[in-house]
Parts: structure tokens; sequence; C-alpha cells
């Protein structure tokens, strides 16, 4: 018998036994489904928090104050604990003591209320250098940023990001206008291109001042030279080690430490940042992945009973095939054929689903949604598999049967 | 002539005066040797079969009878292929069934055998057409030729106006026909009908016992079992069974014999010449169909 007539015969079968294939098809749909959906929620939610981390800028390490880098948990103890200043910063800023480090941008911030005529509007107020726009890869949009004049000048000059211009100017260019920052006057010089969908939103809601002009005029206090980050940016991601090595040998001197780990600041890389945010979301993943597998194999179990029962009920059948002259390959054809079918079916409207649930659920849930290939492939396979399988081992072996047997099972 | 015992040398006698008897001195198609079937249910065995020695000749037309559970169903299993012995052997033209690889034996059975079940074995999900074409699709054949050869057989049994009824849709003597009219449309040489005709009438019945006449004198060879003395008339032997071994068996110079001398192999000129005695739409006509002969092919 051909393939074609056994494909025809198959069909058939698949459609005189409709809700045994309803149920199978079911089955694997549903598996394949659920595993596109949850593990590509779990994808979703990791490289949302990956993206974010990476729009910081590229071979960027964060200095922090604090000892946290104590391994043993030994803190403080070694008397006047120097908090960040200007001075470290401009420390590192030296090509000769810190060859590998193109940029650094010492920051402060603090949240504020801006005023700009009648509307007023409360945001993250930065103070920092000029190379905060290349350290943190960002651009400007109109005007321009601050300069290094304004840093010396103390100048009175603001530069507004996307969402603060937005709500403190409506659609008006803000370039030029005066905006009271906790109530000193500010003319705006520039304003920031909005960072991007995968940012945070708040990279987008700030105003950056000149570190001189926030520190003395604005946010005061006693520790004036004292900052809250300093913004390090290597010369290539080759040099990113070394220019760790660097800061933190810098500052270890400049804060008369002799023992590493008794450092009273942390410089934390890109990567580091990365992984501890995402090893949450990476738990995220596996648990939903668990989910997931689960659901596969439920799914996987249903399918294998409806195959079981069915291959076992049509014994008879197989036996009277088998008298009427089919040899044992065609009757396994037979059976693959039919059990391909439901499981081709189930697998491309369970692949179907899932990408049109990952394409419209996040309209819905406001969560990213990415496709796992593997996880995707490995769900087709194990349903399919599971699908085709029990299909066509129970009946291979009752073609293995005589036909009187197969006959006269029940 | 009775066979009641199961050592070699009856059986070897039996054989002996089989092939003397036979007029042109056909060769036994099937040779049964102490054939036992033990079936083993749980604690207890019943001996369905107890050491069977049977011969047929190419073209006889025997008639099994004996009473219910006396193992006729179970030798025509056997015979058709379709169960192994227990114990002893059956060789089908002179090949070892035991032996032979499980293609041949479909092959057998399809292009060979055709097989009546007691009971019916149709298939509930097709019509009656698709059920007796069923066997046509194992043997290769052609789409349309296949719908066209299951309508001629349903026609024969009578069935012309129920060919897209499903079993359920018909009564229990027109399954019975639907399953002789499966039996018929690959053109057998050996038929082989456990009770055929005990669900019909007497026109019916009558009906199928023509169709076998003319099968047999077109030279196929062909056993069905009954209970009824008119029926196992019909046939040139008859072979009686009880307990599991044959009884009685009047033996094969008993022919009917409409068509002795048909021993030609497939193509020969008596071969055509025997089939042309058959009505114009019968089955032998075919090309296609099954030489008459046995050829197990290896
Ligand atoms: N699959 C089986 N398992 C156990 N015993 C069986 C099986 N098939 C048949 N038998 C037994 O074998 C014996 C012969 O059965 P068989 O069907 O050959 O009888 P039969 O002569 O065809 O009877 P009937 O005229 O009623 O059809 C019976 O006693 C039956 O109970
Ligand atoms: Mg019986």
């Amino acid at each position: 018998m051909s393939w074609l007539e056994t494909l025809r015969i198959g069909l058939e079968a698949v459609r005189t036994h409709r809700s045994r294939s309803t149920l199978t098809v079911l089955g694997i749909l549903i598996g394949i489904a659920a595993v596109i959906l949850t593990v590509g929620l779990g994808q979703g939610a990791q490289n949302q928090v990956r993206d974010q981390i990476n729009s910081l800028g590229s071979n960027l390490l964060v200095v922090t104050p604090g000892s946290t880098t104590s391994s043993n948990g030994i803190r403080g103890g070694f008397g006047s604990a120097s908090t960040l200043t200007v001075q470290d910063a401009e420390a590192l800023a030296s090509k000769d003591v810190a060859p590998d480090i193109a940029a650094v941008a010492p920051a402060s911030q603090r949240s504020l209320s801006l005023t700009a005529g009648t509307s007023n509007w409360t945001t993250t107020v930065v103070g920092t250098t000029p190379d905060w726009l290349s350290v943190r890869a960002r651009k400007i949009n109109s005007g321009r940023f601050i300069t290094s004049q304004d840093v010396t000048s103390h100048a009175a000059v603001v530069v507004l990001a996307a969402t603060t211009a937005e709500q403190l100017f409506g659609g008006r260019n803000p370039i030029g206008a005066t905006v009271a920052v906790s109530g000193v006057s500010m003319q705006v010089v520039g304003t920031l291109t909005a960072a991007g969908s995968s940012a945070t939103a708040n990279e987008d809601d700030q105003a950056i001042l000149p570190i001189s002009t926030a520190a003395n005029r604005v946010f005061g206090g006693a520790t004036r030279s004292s900052v809250q980050n300093i913004y390090l940016e290597a010369s290539s991601s080759k040099t990113l080690s070394a220019a760790y090595q660097e800061a933190n040998n810098t500052l270890l001197a400049l804060h008369r430490i002799s023992t590493p780990t008794g450092a009273d600041f942390t410089i934390a890389s890109q990567q580091s940042i990365l992984s501890a945010a995402t090893s949450v979301d990476r738990t995220l993943t596996v648990l939903l992945g668990g989910i997931a597998a689960i659901s596969l194999l439920v799914g996987g179990i249903g399918v294998m009973n409806i195959m079981l029962v069915s291959v076992t009920e049509r014994i008879r059948e197989i036996g009277l095939r088998k008298a009427l002259g089919a040899p044992p390959r065609v009757i396994r054809r037979q059976f693959l054929v039919e059990a391909s079918v439901l499981g081709l079916a189930g697998g491309l409207a369970g692949t179907a689903l899932g990408l049109v649930g990952a394409a419209l659920l996040p309209h819905l849930i406001s969560q990213r949604i990415d496709i796992s290939l593997p996880a995707t492939v490995g769900a087709i396979i194990v349903a399919v598999g599971i699908g085709v399988g029990f299909g066509v081992y129970p009946a291979s072996r009752a073609a293995r049967l005589a036909p009187i047997d197969a006959l006269r099972s029940e | 002539m009775t066979e009641t015992g199961s050592s070699s040398t009856e059986s070897l006698s039996a054989a002996g005066s089989l092939s003397a008897g036979s007029p042109a001195s056909r060769p036994p198609v099937i040779e049964l040797d102490g054939v036992r079937k033990t079936y083993r249910t749980g604690a207890f065995e019943v001996e369905a079969l107890r050491g069977v020695n049977l011969r047929i000749s190419e073209g006889e037309y025997i008639a099994i009878m004996g009473p219910s559970g006396s193992g006729k169903s179970t030798l025509m299993h056997i015979l058709g292929c379709l169960d192994v012995p227990t114990t002893g052997s059956y060789r089908l033209a002179g090949e070892d069934v035991n032996q032979m690889p499980e293609e041949d034996l479909a092959e057998i059975r399809n292009r060979r055998i055709g097989f009546v079940f007691q009971q019916f074995n149709l298939l509930p999900t097709l019509s009656a057409w698709r059920n007796v074409e069923l066997p046509l699709c194992y043997a290769g054949t052609g789409r349309a030729q296949r719908r066209a050869r299951a309508i001629e057989a349903l026609e024969k049994v009578g069935l012309q106006d129920r060919i897209a009824h499903r079993p359920n849709e018909l009564s229990g003597g027109q399954q019975q026909r639907v399953a002789v009219a499966r039996a018929l449309v690959t053109d057998p040489a050996l038929i082989l009908a456990d009770e055929p005709t005990g669900n019909l009438d007497s026109a019916s019945t009558q009906d199928v016992l023509s169709l076998l006449n003319e099968l047999h004198a077109s030279g196929r060879t062909i056993v069905l079992i009954t209970h009824e003395p008119e029926v196992a008339a019909t046939a040139g032997r008859v072979v009686r069974i009880r307990d599991g071994d044959i009884q009685d068996d009047t033996g094969p110079g008993h022919q009917a014999g409409s068509a002795a001398g048909t021993t030609a192999g497939p193509g020969s000129a008596s071969g055509t010449a025997a089939r042309s005695g058959n009505t114009g739409t019968g089955n032998a006509v075919r090309g296609d169909s099954a030489p008459l002969t046995w050829e197990v092919r290896q």
C-alpha cells in the first residue's frame, strides 16, 4: 500500500475518531502553548532587566560609598570612613593614575521640586560633570549639555530629560526658559533624548545641573564635596577589569585603606549589577519553566492515555486488517500517519497559539514575553513525540499479534 | 473412512489414499499433521483441537460439520493463517506456515485466501463497499478499480442497494453477505467460510451457495463450516469434527467434481477454459486475479 493511500486511511481515521483526535490535539496544543508563554514570560522579565542595565551605558563601572565588599562580615572599624568626594573623581580622571578609565562622572542626586511658570514637577535632580553624557550613553536632543565652564563657574544652568521637559513645558520649547529648582532659578540650556523603551521610566525623568551648582546652590549641606556615585567608563570592554583595578587601587590609596576587604566603597561593574538583578529573574524563569514542564507532562500523560486507549480499542481493527492481508509494517505506518497527523496538528496549533499569545498578552498584562526558541522546540519535540510514540508503539505491538488474537481482544 | 488417531502411520496412509484417490493426482494444497490447539485461560486449559490430520487438494469443496464448541472455527482460523497450531504442522502448498515470514503470510491472507468470519468482523466505521474494498487496498489495487470491484461483489450477494450503508445500518444477514462479498472480492484461490449462511433465509442461502458453486466450478478450493445438512450436501466432501478431532471424513473420492481436471497453472489454457464456464461478470474473468495454483512467493 502506498504512502498516499496510508495517508488517506490515516486522515480518515482521524476524522472518524473525532473526539479522540480533538482531545489529543488539545493535549499537545496546551502543553506547547503553556511552555512558550511561561518560559517567554520569564525570559521577557530577564531580558527587560538586562536591557535596562545595559542602557545605563557601555563599559560602565559604578562606584558607591560603603563597605559592602566585606566578605567575612567585618565592616567599619577603620575610623573615619570617608565617603566619595569630587577629589576622588578628579584623581580617577587623571590619565597617569588610571590610563584605562576613559571618562569619569561624579554624581549626586536629590528628589526636588521644579517650577516653570505655573507648572511644577518633582523629579530627580542630578549634579554631575560634562562626562556624564558619554559615560551614561545619553544624547542631547536640543540645545547643549553642561560644560566644564559651567562647572567651574557654578553656572545656573539645567538640562532636562524628555519626560521632565514635557511635564514642565508641554509642547513648548524649553531652551532659554527659566526653571526654579528648589527655589533657585536656572536657565534651561538643553534637553536629553529619551533613553528608549527598554530603560526604566526615571531615566527620562531627571534634571541635570553642574555638580558645583548643585552642591553649593541647590543641595547645600555640610559635606559639599561629597558625591553619591562616581560613574566610570572604561576605554573599552577589554580594559574593563584593568579600569576596575585602577579605580580600586586609587581609591584605596586616597582613602588610606590598606586591606582591600576594608574598603569603604564598592565598585560594581555593569556585569555584576546585571547578574545580581537577573538572578532573581532567572529564579522566576526556572520556576515558570518548571510550571511549564509540569503542564507539558500533564498534557503528555493525557495524550499518552488517549493514544493508549484508542489504540487498545482498535486492536480488533488491527486484527481484521491483518486478517485481510495488511503486513505489520503497513499497520505501523497507518498508526504512524494517524499519530503524526494529530501530533503535527497539535504542534502547529500549539505553536501558533503560543506565538499569538506572546504577541497579544503583553498588551493586556504589560509584561514583556520573549519567545525562547530552545524551549519552544523542546516542547514541540516532547509533546509530539509523546503523541506519536504512544500512538505507534501499542499499535506496532498489536500488529505483531496473530490476527485472531487481535480480533478476539476486548 | 474415519480418522480418529493421530499416529503417523495412519496419517501417512491417509495421505497415500488421498493422492491415489484424487483424480489426475492433484497435490494436496493443505496438509495438517497432528495439529493441536490448546487455549490456556487462567488455571485451566481447553484443548480445542486434539491432533487433527487433514489433506485438502486443490479444487475441493469441503463442508465441515460438528457440534458447537467442537473446534471448527479454531481449525478454520489455522487454515486461514490467522492463528498458529500449538503443536503439529500446517503445510500450505508444500510450505510450512510456521516457517513463513510475516510478510509472506500477509500476502497469502490477502491474495490467496478469502475468509468469511463467523462474527462477520466488519469495520463499524466504514460503509459496506468500503469494508468490501479493504483487502484490495492491501493488494495495491487502484481506487477506481477497488470501488468497481467492491460494488460488483456486493451485487453478487444481492446488496447493490445497500452499498453506502454502515454495518450497524444492516441486518445480520446483510452483514453476513457483506462479509461474503469481502471474501470474494480479491478472487482468492482458497475460500474459507465459517457458517456463511448461518444468518440467512433460504433464498439468500441459495444465492450464496450458488455463488460458492460457481467459484468451485471455476477451480477454487472451498472449505465451509455449516450446521445445515442441505448446505453440506452441496459440498463434495464432508468432514465431521467432534471434541477437537476429525470423527468422520467422506474423503476426497466423493467430490462433486464439476471442476475436475482443473490442475492447470496460472494462465494456462485449461485454467482459462474452466473459468470461462463462469458468467461474464464472474470474479474469475479478471486479468489481475490471483493464480489458481499455489505458488507461495518467498
Ligand atoms: N480464545 C479462546 N480461549 C479459550 N478457549 C477458546 C478460545 N477460542 C475457542 N475456545 C474454546 O475452544 C473450543 C472450540 O471453539 P470453536 O470456536 O472452534 O468452536 P466451534 O466448533 O466453532 O463452535 P460453534 O459451532 O459454536 O462456532 C471451545 O470449547 C471454546 O470454548
Ligand atoms: Mg465457530
